[in-house]
This record gives structure tokens, C-alpha cells and sequence, in this order.
């Protein structure tokens, strides 16, 4: 995925400017940056949800000139409907995109079976006929993160998926991300505000400016795959997090 | 089952019981002129002797208001959509919609007279004028509200509006739809009893005012306890479709209390 951008002045704000990003297949990218500085536009533009103002993006080589069918996303919010049940709610990508729409009527139970071992992947197993407000916000979650994957997208798009979680289950769904990624191998953006979590899941973190936001640094993260939780009180990892943290001071500044 | 819960399941009852006994009693004690307030013994009496009209006139009542509704519901619905659909829509139309709605419908009910003559059209009209705004509101609330985020999710994947409107919207305006329903059955009704006491040859409300007039007192408030018992048995109809139809609203958090 290529993102060049040279900047969005809709309403009089330039949300980002002179933004160079390139995510290869199957890499995880993770993007920190200060409040504000257009992490969100960049998630817009990179599913083709807003149209950019200039500047070129390019989505498995291909520029992007509307909604891009290959994306998954998922949000700080799981967004989940309350009147489907978890499944249907995994479901629901399937009855949009072709070629699962045309085919959903007549092979529902195929696609629910698909639904049902991807939701046992990410630990929800035999959760399949609750209801979301029979879940816990950690759970919800991870149904959201089902619904991101299951018509197998090539790009996951993430926009602080875990930030209105606790410290604990936000830990414990890392590791379901993790896993998810080593397992299916989608190219994975995760915008976040969470230097550890960038850190501890992502092969490089690109660091973005205040707004007009542009990407000032990319650090390639070399830590040896699998991660283990552990691996976020090794010095190793504590000093990654300072850099970043003190890069994102500089451009706050 | 406790003395608590008893007590509560009893309730309604007792106090609707309270009510009727407090009121004989004043009567009785006060030796209160019928004509201005019927003990409900003398009203009881109405009823009994004045039954058969009184199911007639009911029933012609409850047939306008549920003609009215009909029409409300369905024009009320098609119209939400159109409203919740489109922001330009919306804003173009809801000047329009909020100065009709704030017209005092006793005020149109002589123009459907003109024009429709006395009888049950006007009746059903005025109960349609007054009870579908609160359906188009809440459809259109239902439609409109629909999470950016999920809108994103959605569209990210190539969904047409169409496509978001009929997976998210519709479901989603459902709860506010049924709520709508308890309150526009409510409005229906007076619309059509407002009519019928003005221009009609049927219905409670005429009923009531020829009673009136003849200083049929006892029959005036059988009337209005007919009308009552209307009311409560179409408000009861209709919430209880709302929650059976809409379960998930009442079980998650989602438009408490609307």
C-alpha cells in the first residue's frame, strides 16, 4: 500500500499534508502520533472513504478512487448491532460484498461455520447466538475484530481498537491480534495512541506530526517473532517505547 | 408471592377501584346535582340501559380512529424514510412539517367539512392529520441517527445507501417506530372524537354532545368512560406489540427511554 498525499483542505483544515506511508503485503504497520494530527483522515483515505484533495494512494498497487472492498476495519467502538446476534453480526460484511452476497441466501450455513471458527480463533466460542449486550466491552471487541475479517480482506484497518479497553483485557486482545496476523498473514495498519502496544505488535511504527500531519519517522521494529507479553519489560522494548515517546515529544513541541 | 410484589400487581387496580369509590361517596355526601357531576352509580345505569348505542357509537368510534391510524402509519413511515434519508430533504421539509404540526387540528376539522361533508371522512382525516407526525419524526430520528462509524465499516465494503438503510437503518428505526405507534394510536383517537363532536352523525363524540344537549348528564360520562376504555385498550395494544417486537431495544441500553 502506497500513500502519497499531498493535503486535504476540505472545511478549511488540512488534516494532513505531504504524507509519505508505504505498508508492504502482509507487514504490520503501526501509526502513533499526538491527538489530532489526522490519523483518522488517513484511515478515511486509505479505504477510499474520502476522496483526497491531492496527492495519490495506492492500495494493492491500484489507485484508490473509492470505497476499497479489500479493507477490513474496525474501531474504538465495536459498533456492534444489537437487534443480530454475535454471528449475524460477523455475517454482516458477507452480505455486502460480492461474491458472498450473491451467494448468502442459499449458503448460509457454509458462512456461518466460517463465522463460528473465526469467532473460536479470537476465544469466543459458543458465543455465537448472544446477544452483544450479553458481552463484555473486551468481547465486543473481538467480535468487532471478526467482522474485520471474516470476507478475508488483504488490508486490516484499525483506528484505536483497544483504546477504551482496560490495561488487562487491551493486553489480552494483543495477543489475539497477534495471533490473527501470524495465522491468516493480512496487512495489518493499527493507529493508535499506545506506544507499547505499537511497539510490541507492529514490524515498524511511523510517527506522525501535528496537524497537517505528515509521518516525520518510521521505526523498524526488530524484535524477534513470536512476542510474548514478557517481551515489554525487556530493555530492548522499554527503549523503543522511550525513543518513540521522545520523538512524539519533539513534534508536539 | 410476597406481600410486596401483591401489593404492586394490585395496584392499578385498587387505585382505579380508589377512585371510582371516593368519587360515589363525595356524591352521595355532598348530595352533588347530577347534572353537573353523575355519581358513577347513576353512570353504571346509563350504561346499562343505554348499552346497545353505546357499543355502536364505540364501535364507529374505534373504526375511524383505526382508518385514521392506518393511513397515518403508512404515510408516516414512507414519509420518515424520505426525511431520514436525505439531509436536504429534511431540512427543506421540516419548516413545513413543524408549522402543520402546530396548527390546532380542531381548526381543520371545518374545512374537511366543506369539503367532505359531515360524516366519517372528516373524522378519519382529522384522526390521520393529527397522529402521523410523531411516526414520521421518529422513523425519520431512527433513520438519521445511524452511527458514522458504522456507516464507515459499511461503506468501506462498497455498501450502496440502500444497502446501509436496509441492514442498519430500518432495524435500527424500528424501537423508535413501535414507541410512535403508542403515542399516534393515543392522538388518532382524540382527532376522531374531536370531529365526531363537532361534525358527525356517529361516534362517541357525538354521541356525547346529543346526550349533552338533551341534559343527558349519566350518559355524557358513560361516554367518556367508553372513550377511556378505548383509549387504555389501544395504548395497551400497542405497547405491548412495541416490546415484543423490539426486544434487543429494551434489553440493551440503546434509546433508553425514548
Amino acid at each position: 500500500m502506497t500513500l502519497t498525499y499531498a493535503g486535504a483542505s476540505g472545511g478549511g483544515v488540512t488534516a494532513v499534508q505531504g504524507l509519505d506511508l508505504n505498508v508492504e503485503r502482509g507487514a504490520f504497520a503501526a501509526v502513533v502520533g499526538p491527538s489530532g494530527c489526522g490519523k483518522s483522515t488517513l484511515m478515511k483515505l486509505a479505504t477510499g472513504l474520502v476522496r483526497p484533495t491531492a496527492g495519490r494512494i495506492a492500495v494493492d498497487g491500484a489507485a484508490v478512487e473509492g470505497p476499497v472492498k479489500i479493507a477490513g476495519m474496525a474501531f474504538q467502538n465495536a459498533n456492534l448491532l444489537p437487534w443480530r446476534t454475535i454471528r449475524d453480526n460477523v455475517l454482516l460484511p458477507l452480505e455486502i460484498v460480492e461474491p458472498h452476497r450473491r451467494r448468502f441466501r442459499r449458503n448460509k450455513a457454509e458462512y456461518a461455520g466460517r463465522a463460528d471458527r473465526l469467532l473460536a480463533l479470537v476465544g469466543l466460542d459458543g458465543f455465537a447466538e448472544r446477544f452483544p449486550w450479553e458481552l463484555s466491552g473486551g468481547m465486543q471487541q473481538r467480535t468487532s475484530l471478526c467482522r474485520a475479517l471474516i470476507h478475508e480482506p488483504a488490508l486490516l484497518m484499525l483506528d484505536e481498537p483497544f483504546a477504551a479497553l482496560d490495561a488487562f483485557t487491551r493486553e489480552e486482545l494483543w495477543c489475539v491480534l497477534r495471533d490473527l496476523w501470524a495465522r491468516i498473514g493480512f496487512t495489518v495498519v493499527l493507529v493508535t495512541h499506545d506506544l507499547r502496544e505499537a511497539a510490541f505488535l507492529a514490524d515498524t511504527v511511523h510517527v506522525m506530526s501535528a496537524r497537517p500531519g505528515r509521518i516525520v519517522a518510521s521505526r523498524a521494529i526488530d524484535l524477534p517473532r513470536p512476542r510474548e507479553l514478557d517481551v515489554c519489560f525487556e530493555p530492548e522494548f522499554v527503549d523503543i517505547v522511550h525513543d518513540l515517546r521522545s520523538r512524539i515529544s519533539e513534534v508536539r513541541q | 408471592m410476597t406481600p410486596a410484589s401483591f401489593f404492586e400487581r394490585t395496584a392499578p387496580f385498587a387505585f382505579t377501584l380508589g377512585l371510582f369509590v371516593f368519587w360515589e361517596a363525595v356524591c352521595q355526601l355532598f348530595g352533588v346535582n347530577p347534572i353537573i357531576l353523575p355519581a358513577p352509580s347513576a353512570i353504571v345505569e346509563a350504561t346499562i340501559t343505554h348499552w346497545k348505542p353505546l357499543l355502536r357509537h364505540s364501535g364507529a368510534t374505534m373504526w375511524t380512529t383505526l382508518a385514521g391510524f392506518a393511513i397515518a402509519v403508512a404515510f408516516g413511515v414512507v414519509l420518515g424514510m424520505i426525511v431520514g434519508w436525505s439531509r436536504a430533504i429534511y431540512r427543506g421539509l421540516y419548516p413545513v412539517m413543524v408549522g402543520f404540526n402546530s396548527i390546532p387540528k380542531v381548526a381543520v376539522v371545518p374545512i374537511l367539512v366543506i369539503w367532505f361533508g359531515i360524516g366519517e371522512i372528516p373524522a378519519i382525516l382529522t384522526a390521520f392529520l393529527i397522529s402521523f407526525f410523531p411516526i414520521v419524526v421518529n422513523v425519520a430520528t431512527g433513520l438519521a441517527t445511524t452511527e458514522p462509524e458504522l456507516e464507515d465499516v459499511l461503506r468501506a465494503l462498497g455498501a450502496r445507501k440502500l444497502d446501509i438503510i436496509l441492514k442498519v437503518g430500518i432495524p435500527r428505526a424500528q424501537p423508535y417506530f413501535y414507541g410512535s405507534l403508542k403515542v399516534a394510536i393515543t392522538l388518532a383517537f382524540v382527532g376522531s372524537v374531536v370531529s365526531e363532536t363537532i361534525a358527525a352523525n356517529s361516534g362517541i363524540g357525538y354521541l356525547m354532545s346529543v346526550a349533552g344537549t338533551n341534559f343527558q348528564m349519566p350518559l355524557v360520562f358513560a361516554g367518556l368512560i367508553a372513550l377511556a376504555i378505548e383509549g387504555i385498550a389501544m395504548y395497551a395494544l400497542f405497547a405491548f406489540i412495541e416490546m415484543r417486537t423490539t426486544r434487543w431495544a429494551f434489553r440493551s441500553s440503546f434509546a433508553a427511554g425514548g
